[in-house]
């Protein structure tokens, strides 16, 4: 296992490479130059070169780009233009609010995607599943801030049933943490569930179809029995692998989804550094949402492994 | 030479009318042509439809509901939402076919080249790829819209861009799976030269899932720009479009909800349209399924 591991790293190291060399050309398609924005009204030639001098301008642009990939590699993702913070250290402020809102979305979206898939694939073709298709192409199709938006008149505003916005950590008041969360959780969540159904009935349907699930049945096993642990078991190794590769589909719609309801996560910050032109800040969003999805996939890759009893003898 | 393109012209109108006959009897991507035709309509005819101007504001009018002057009503500075929606279909539209029409463009050829000529080539652009599809397709637009600086076009570059890995892996997996085939020899083995084999034995035999795909990702791109027009990177004010119509109306949820209403439902029936199109294309042309 070791050596496995060892190796998806070091496979890892050219893509983050690549990566890092997109991130920071972003900043070299800027129509602007943020050291006038930063230089307030006068533009005091000694201001602009100070500043030119302070975050490294003058360099050529290798030394640039050695000295910003030197930084993220010992953590440091460099400075926000505005505010001087680590940028590393605000999107640590904001991750853990994100990462409650994507594990309650993620728990949601398997919560009704996964069973719905299940029964999809066990009524095939019969009104069951229809309805369970027409609903995860709904699923699919809904953008989700408009759900949201929708979701804040009907519950909030009409049935006054949840706030429509605000935030409370989960470890200081679970219930009002959970009562803040739970829409915009369920609007992140519609998308996944709809993927997550459509691959489970798929996988389903593969398995269903195989000769161990004929013999299962013909040894007399309760249908329930046959459906659950023989089929779900054998069909659930795809799903794990979709759920890692949704994780940044988790992100870019938290972005979105935080912006609706008011929530100060991850996206709320991407979308702060973006109007006020944070450009380091964005640069260390993407990077980190890179290294955060290769991570995913290895884990998911890892867990493949490690469930799958026919690869498990190759490490 | 002769004889394989003698075969062609027979083989290929069979397999579009089986094609075009599973794809009628498909209810589902009848119903996204429909959509998607009367959406592409409006949004052609928006100039020479008897409707109100779009910019035009009228303080006399401001969030009026629905009624017989105003079909969908008014907005927060008095412009009639209906003809605002007939030209934010044109926006929608456009960005959705245009920047997929970038992703193809681009990520396409990149896939035919790392399929067809393996070794480094492959290499270099498969790492490529790889790094781009690391990064998530929202985050990447957002980053790319914000560095590019806010409008349409800027917008459909970012979406365009963004989408393109996805059309690169599949072009090359699809190369890959046909570059063996008896046809592919045959060709190389009369000396044609690369880019024929490429452009006139490959492409046309790997066409098929690409076209699906593209239409899958039309949907995606719709909501993609939505989402940027939301947030206020794509169309700018006042020219209209559904993202940017409802992140106006989401400050007016509680005194004029139908702002928020027809933009949402909009952008909803084009993108289910563009999926169930592209759901019955599939089943229509991947041979694999019966």
């Amino acid at each position: 296992m070791p050596v496995y591991i060892g190796k998806r790293l070091l496979v890892a190291i050219p893509t983050l490479l690549i990566i890092s060399i997109f991130v920071f050309s972003l900043q070299k398609l800027l129509p602007g130059d943020p050291i006038l924005a930063m230089a307030g009204e006068e533009r005091d030639p000694a201001t602009i070169e100070f500043l030119r001098e302070k975050y490294h301008l003058n360099d050529p642009i290798i030394t640039q780009y050695l000295s910003w990939v030197g930084g993220i590699l010992v953590g440091d993702f460099g400075v926000s233009l505005r505010t001087n913070q680590p940028v590393l250290e605000l999107i640590g402020q904001k991750l853990p609010v994100t990462i409650q809102l994507a594990v309650m979305a993620m728990i949601l979206a398997m919560l009704i995607g996964i069973p719905a898939g299940i029964l999809a694939a066990v009524y095939k073709n019969r009104t069951l599943d229809y309805v369970a298709n027409v609903v995860a192409l709904s699923g699919l199709s809904i953008p989700n801030f408009w759900l949201g938006i929708m979701l804040i008149l009907l519950v909030s505003v009409n049935l006054g049933w949840l706030p429509a916005s605000g935030y409370e950590s989960i470890f200081v008041d679970p219930v009002r943490s959970l009562k803040t969360m739970i829409m915009p959780a369920f609007v992140l969540s519609t998308a996944l569930a709809a993927q997550l159904m459509r691959h489970t009935r798929s996988a389903m349907l593969g398995v269903l179809s195989s000769d161990y699930i004929r013999t299962a049945r013909a040894k007399g096993l309760s249908p329930r029995e046959v459906i659950l642990s023989h089929t779900f078991r054998n069909a659930l190794l795809p799903i794990i692998t979709l759920s890692a590769l949704l994780f940044g589909e988790l992100l870019g719609g938290a972005v979105l989804t935080e912006q609706i309801f008011t929530i100060p996560g991850f996206g709320k910050l991407t979308v702060d550094a973006v109007f006020t032109r944070d450009y380091a800040v964005v640069q260390g969003i993407v990077m980190c949402t890179a290294i955060g999805f290769i991570v995913m996939n290895l884990i998911a890759d890892i867990l493949y492994v490690l469930l799958n009893p026919r690869l498990r003898a190759t490490l | 030479m002769t004889a394989i393109e003698q075969t062609a012209p027979i083989a290929k109108p069979r397999q579009k009318s089986r094609a075009w006959r599973k794809m009628r009897a498909n209810r589902g991507s009848m119903v996204g042509m429909v959509i998607i035709a009367f959406f592409a309509i409006i949004a052609i005819a928006a100039p020479i439809l008897p409707i109100a101007d779009p910019i035009a504001t009228s303080w006399s009018a401001l969030r009026k509901a629905p009624s017989a002057a105003h079909w969908l009503g008014t907005d927060d500075l008095g412009r009639d939402i209906l003809s605002r929606m007939i030209w934010g279909a044109r926006a929608s539209l456009m960005a959705g076919v245009v920047s997929v029409a970038i992703a193809v463009a681009i990520g396409v050829p990149f896939g035919l080249l790392s399929g067809y000529f393996g070794g480094w080539v492959d290499q270099v652009i498969q790492r490529v790829t790889e790094a781009l599809l690391a990064m998530p397709f929202l985050i990447t637009a957002i980053a790319l819209a914000a560095f590019l600086g806010p409008s349409l076009t800027n917008a459909m570059i970012a979406i365009g861009l963004s989408a393109m890995p996805v059309f690169v892996r599949l072009t090359r997996g699809q190369v890959l799976a046909v570059k063996t085939e008896d046809y592919v020899e045959g060709a190389r083995s009369i000396g044609l030269n690369h880019v024929d084999i490429m452009t006139r034995y490959i492409l046309p035999n790997v066409f098929a899932p690409i076209i699906v795909q593209a239409t899958l990702t039309v949907a995606t791109a719709i909501i993609a720009e939505a989402s940027l027009s939301f947030l206020g990177l794509g169309q700018q004010a006042p020219a209209p479009s559904w993202g940017s119509m409802l992140n106006t109306a989401k400050n007016f949820l509680s005194q004029a909800p139908w702002m928020a209403m027809w933009p949402g439902i909009a952008i909803f029936l084009v993108v289910i349209g563009f999926n169930l199109l592209g759901d019955g294309l599939r089943d229509a042309l991947d041979p694999r399924e019966a």
